[in-house]
């Protein structure tokens, strides 16, 4: 068993998101020790791009002030390197094609193989364009996740068949950010998924509170965050990683009766 | 492995979030059928010619041939259709497209303000509603075209992400149509983005060269030696270029914007400094440090500050069909003043830059060879803008 799928195998999985280098990596790597702490199942580490299209201000801002603070994906992977070495929590990257085919998508993979990275997601790759990246981590059992949106309709059976490790379910059309509601029909997108595959299902965009993530994991196998914890690191800077922990507790502690 | 559809050799395809996927895919489809459709083609045709002034004059430029001493020169009149460029050609087919696929609202990006200006115009002719994204820096510099998109009813939303220019407001209209698909296209302005826009926008454009041929056969008999347009995402560069592809005697020349010089990084100079990568849903050239983070790139002119370039002009490139030359700033600026002066036509600034190129290369062809110049739009939108460039202090 992979890592990843056995980070749905304690009950419903909470899944933090952390931009790498916001404001530093040193702080990265707190809040990651910390949220693991907590109860997070699995980590997805971002490796910042200049133009990050499918996030929202807070994540795009995150961004920004990482790249602002000098990291590269160079600096990225020394630190995952470093980080594994200190937990056993699954870590996935979450970047733009464009940062894995300019780094060479073979020497990537490998460097992610080394580091002990578990997998990768790149928003910008659909289902047709990916046997371009999915090879060289599939050749090296790294997982390369894909994604299905509310107007996926007849394209989840496709997805879902082909997918590794986890399916991220993007929860509502638009980019990453809270919501104050969740209006997409979670539980009818995990059923076309089930007609074709046992996958893992975890739903992200626009959850931010307990109660979202309560919801959507009760339909689903878990609840994914990301800009409810950089408003953390952007609020808190350096003194961050205690104050994430305490969020990635109160998230994981919604999802345990279920 | 990579996906051969919407391919131009290597380049191209759909690098775009699942979200949207449905979307190209049936934009694809309602494409495919309006292409053939006779319907759909007469109404475009009564379109371009009854309200845009279809067909361009290509105007034999007398005087500017004799002072450079060389090529005679042709100027495709782009300038001289409704709203004042080539941009409202391939938004009077795509508003009529995102109307037969039922969509009631069109949002786009806009650099010089011209293709959101061209949005905003058929929108209020064909009663939708519409959106357009431009980048804030870009906002001050064309303050006139973002009131005349207001005046025609647009709402235009500053983009402040970013360097606040066009590669903002393209990032910000796909976050937009990410989120709110149903009812609105995304009216793309440029050959870039994902399949199928390079070949719409291409398609809608090619009337450029279909015009070209056509007269310079009436005129003189027979084809060009040189074409050469303007090129940030490459609309109007295509759209001259596309009928002559086949005929290898005629030289394509794209004149990229190099700002204030190649060997700086206030460049926007895409195939002469950029290197392949995958940007705002395509593979090809884009300017970007060792890390694949795109680089914020700098031209007087909003229209071809773009660190890309369409997948079509990426692959003319490759197999070296078509030349892509660098025009600085201050080139431009000259070009710019010199055709106002000698003959009487205020090119755009983006289309200076071809201008510029042009008389560079002129004067070093024979007086036996033929040229044609891209005239993509009218330049009555820089003069703030070149005359702060020049010192004076000239506010709209």
């Amino acid at each position: 068993m992979s890592r990843i799928t056995d980070a749905f195998t304690h009950g419903k999985a909470f899944i933090a998101f952390i931009t790498c280098g916001d404001p530093d990596l040193e702080t990265t790597k707190e809040a990651v020790l910390a949220a693991a702490r907590s109860g997070a199942d699995l980590i997805e580490l971002g490796i910042p791009f200049s133009d990050p299209t499918a996030e929202g201000p807070v994540i795009q801002a995150a961004n920004a002030r990482a790249l602002a603070g000098g990291v590269t994906t160079d600096r990225i992977l020394d630190f995952a390197a470093d980080l594994r070495r200190e937990t056993p929590v699954p870590l996935v990257f979450m970047t733009y094609a464009n940062v894995v085919f300019s780094y060479g998508i073979d020497r990537f993979a490998q460097r992610c193989s080394e580091a002990g990275v578990d997998g990768v997601i790149l928003p910008d790759v659909p289902y047709e364009e990916k046997e371009e990246f999915a090879p060289a981590f599939r050749k090296r059992s790294l997982d390369f996740i894909s994604l299905i949106a509310p107007t996926s309709e007849h394209r989840v059976g496709m997805i879902a068949r082909e997918a590794e490790g986890f399916l991220y379910i993007v929860s509502s059309l638009g980019v990453t950010g809270e919501r104050s509601a969740i209006t997409t029909d979670i539980g009818a997108m995990v059923g076309l998924v089930r007609a074709s595959s046992r996958i893992p299902c975890a739903v992200g965009f626009g959850i931010s509170t307990p109660e979202q993530a309560a919801q959507m994991a009760s339909l689903s196998d878990g609840a994914i965050v990301g800009s409810a914890i950089m408003r953390i690191i952007a609020e808190h800077g350096r003194q961050a990683a205690p104050f994430v922990g305490e969020y990635v507790r109160s998230m994981k502690d919604a999802l345990r009766p279920l | 492995m990579t996906n051969a559809k919407g391919r131009f050799g290597i380049h191209g395809g759909q690098y775009i979030p699942e979200t949207l996927m449905n979307a190209v895919i049936e934009l694809e489809e309602a494409y495919e059928h309006c292409r053939r459709d006779e319907s759909f083609q007469s109404e475009l045709t009564a379109l371009l010619n009854g309200y845009a002034g279809r067909p361009s004059r290509l105007y034999y430029a007398e005087r500017m041939t004799r002072e450079l001493g060389g090529a005679k020169i042709y100027l495709k009149r782009e300038d001289l259709n409704h709203t004042g460029a080539h941009k409202i050609n391939n938004v009077l087919g795509q508003a009529l497209l995102a109307r037969r696929m039922g969509k009631t609202r069109l949002i786009a990006e806009t650099g010089a303000g011209q293709h959101g200006v061209a949005t905003a115009t058929a929108a209020a002719l064909m009663g939708m509603e519409c959106v357009v994204f431009m980048g804030e820096e870009d906002t001050k510099r064309q303050a006139l075209n973002v009131y005349r998109m207001r005046l025609l009813g647009a709402e235009v939303i500053p983009i402040t992400s970013g360097t606040g220019t066009l590669k903002d407001a393209v990032s910000a209209a796909m976050r937009e149509w990410t989120g709110r698909i149903a009812d609105t296209h995304y009216c793309l302005g440029s050959v870039m983005g994902p399949h199928p826009f390079p070949t719409i926008v291409r398609d809608f454009q090619a009337v450029i060269s279909r015009e070209i041929r056509s007269q310079i056969l009436e005129k003189e008999g027979r084809l060009p030696d040189a074409v050469l347009a303007c090129v940030g995402g490459g609309s109007n560069a295509i759209g001259a270029f596309y009928h002559f592809i086949g005929d290898p005697s005629v030289q394509l020349i794209g004149c990229e914007a190099a700002g204030r010089g190649t060997d700086t990084f206030e460049t926007a100079a895409t195939i002469n400094t950029g290197k392949l990568g995958i940007f705002h849903g395509m593979k090809s050239y884009f300017c970007q440090d060792e890390y694949g983070q795109i680089a914020p790139v700098y031209s007087i002119s909003a229209g071809l500050d773009y660190p890309g370039i369409g997948p079509e002009h990426a692959e003319l490139h490759d197999r070296g069909r078509a030349q892509y030359v660098a025009v600085t700033d201050d080139e431009a600026v000259e070009a710019f003043e010199t055709l106002s002066r000698m003959e009487g036509i205020i090119p755009a600034i983006e289309s200076a830059h071809a201008v510029a190129y042009a008389m560079k290369l002129a004067p070093a062809m024979g007086k036996d060879k033929l040229m044609v110049v891209n005239l993509s739009g009218r330049g009555d939108k820089d003069c703030a803008a070149i005359a702060r460039y020049r010192g004076e202090d000239l506010h709209e």
